[in-house]
């Protein structure tokens, strides 16, 4: 059984095609992915995220609970509405999902995990949770609409109660906090998301959500399908959970190493397993790959290196390089002149630090 | 969509032939193959000179989304390439039947073209395909 968002109508309207996206039916373009990734470079797109998984943690010892549970410290946290961005791994230090965490209270948080691993996550976190007494409450009640490009900011603003502009306004990088949308509807808005460009992630009660998405539309915010959010989180070099990393891997080979806190005295699950691969050496490494010549880098294509075999993770045609990008897992060290297998032909490819796109413009080197 | 013209020959998988006034058989997609496919950003041509069999592989294209076979609608040798589709992929989105054609050959069985849906065949394909 495929499940819809409650924008599902409005997207076949817009004549978009529609795909299986983890058991969600999605749009995956309007019309033309090209264009919609640009519009979100350099304007403003919106994307229907309702498939993500709101989860709202209540009970005094949340914040121990989370300090427990995720691979990156909640201790980071210190005012009310700040967000963070982190792993939640298994014993082994595999990765159950990525996810951002919301501190809303001192009894309150609230995580937006990914749509394709939600069973798994509810019952990871329900069981984890027990022994802290934390209430694990799902809110599938809630749409989620994400806004994002160079002018996303200032046409959300301008839908926003006028009461509520300058602090919305205000709201500083992943950051969150309450408003009122077009007719009074309630947000919660955050200043997060998933291409690299600013904007706000915007949590909306599912009986609002078609209404805002159309006062969106009506002040010039394109939509955008799951497409051209691939490539945009692809050149801002954003991981994507089941392709870039799994429960096989751990944090230190999917580059996200920053998002670990080995803060003192803090026993997170996977923390030693995590500490021992470290000390041991981390067999694996997640690379930046660009391929200068014509071609497409792809999920599962092989890459060739001094040390052996890799693979490539995510890959596809940039559309603002106007050429193909990738990550790959290659083993650790000096890897050489290092080439990707397309169709039996070996083409060079360039070893590259990412993000391959930053606020519109092509990184340096890439 | 645009209408399909009536001098067009279809293979199942999507493929087009028109053969032209000097008796060379042109290839392309269908108008339906790139709209299912989205944004085209790379094809891979054959080689002039090489050999190709109705029903295997001939080209590649890439659309964001994926690589997909271009098989040859009939067998013989390719005599002419699209090389405008190096630079301008998307010229297939834009015209699958005219500018968007990928290669010629010099076909060598001439029974073959009668073994390809017409194009009202073709049109109650993509239409079942959609059901």
């Amino acid at each position: 059984m495929t499940e819809k968002t409650v924008l599902n109508a409005t997207h076949r309207a817009l004549g978009a095609r529609m795909v299986d996206f983890g058991g969600w039916d999605m749009p995956i373009n309007y019309g033309s992915q090209i264009e919609e990734h640009h519009a979100v470079r350099r304007d403003a797109g919106m994307f229907d995220v309702s498939h993500m998984t709101v989860i709202d943690l209540h009970g005094a010892r949340t914040r121990d609970f989370l300090r427990h549970l995720l691979a990156n410290s909640v201790d980071k946290l210190k005012l009310h509405g700040k967000a963070l961005y982190s792993c939640m791994l298994n014993e082994q230090g595999g990765v159950i999902d990525d996810l951002i965490v919301y501190f809303l209270g001192d009894a309150f948080y609230r995580l937006v995990v990914n749509a394709a691993t939600r069973a798994k996550d509810l019952a990871w976190i329900e069981k984890q949770a027990q022994a802290f007494g934390v209430e694990v409450k799902e809110r599938p009640e809630f749409a989620m609409i994400a806004v994002q490009g160079p002018n996303a900011r200032a046409k959300v603003l301008g839908l926003l109660h006028e009461v509520d502009r300058p602090r919305i306004e205000k709201l500083g990088k992943f950051a969150a906090a309450a408003a009122q949308g077009p007719h009074g509807m309630p947000l919660f808005v955050a200043r997060t998301g998933y291409t690299g460009e600013d904007g706000f992630e915007i949590i909306v009660p599912a009986e609002h959500a078609v209404a805002l998405w159309e006062a969106l539309a009506a002040a010039g915010v394109a939509p955008a399908g799951l497409g051209a959010r691939d490539t945009l989180r692809l050149e801002a070099g954003m991981n994507l959970y089941g392709q870039d990393m799994d429960e096989t891997v751990s944090p230190w080979e999917a580059n996200l190493g920053w998002t670990v806190a080995l803060d003192e005295g803090r026993d997170f699950i996977g923390r030693a397993a995590l500490e021992a691969q470290k000390a041991a050496g981390v067999p694996r490494v997640m690379v930046g790959l660009v391929l200068d010549e014509k071609g497409v880098l792809r999920h599962g294509q092989k890459v060739l290196t001094a040390n052996g075999e890799g693979e490539i993770l995510s890959g596809s045609f940039a559309p603002t390089l106007e050429k193909a990008v990738a990550f790959a897992r290659i083993p650790a060290g000096e890897p050489g002149a290092v080439r990707v297998d397309i169709r039996g032909r070996e083409l060079p490819v360039r070893l590259v630090k990412y993000p391959f796109v930053r606020d519109g413009k092509p990184c340096e080197g890439i | 969509m645009s209408e399909i013209p009536g001098d067009l020959k279809f293979n199942k998988s999507h493929e087009w032939a028109r053969v032209e006034d000097d008796g060379l058989v042109r290839v392309g997609i269908s108008d339906h193959a790139q709209d299912q496919l989205g944004d085209l950003v790379y094809v891979e041509l054959p080689e002039i000179g090489a050999s190709v069999t109705a029903g295997n592989a001939a080209a590649v294209v890439e659309s964001v989304k994926a690589a997909s076979d271009v098989y040859s609608p009939v067998s013989g040798e390719v005599v002419e390439v699209n090389e405008l589709l190096n630079d301008k992929p998307e010229t297939i989105n834009e015209d699958a039947y005219g500018e968007g054609w990928i290669f010629t050959v010099r076909i060598s069985d001439r029974a073959e073209l009668d073994q390809l849906l017409d194009a009202k065949a073709y049109e109650e394909l993509i239409e079942n395909e959609d059901h």
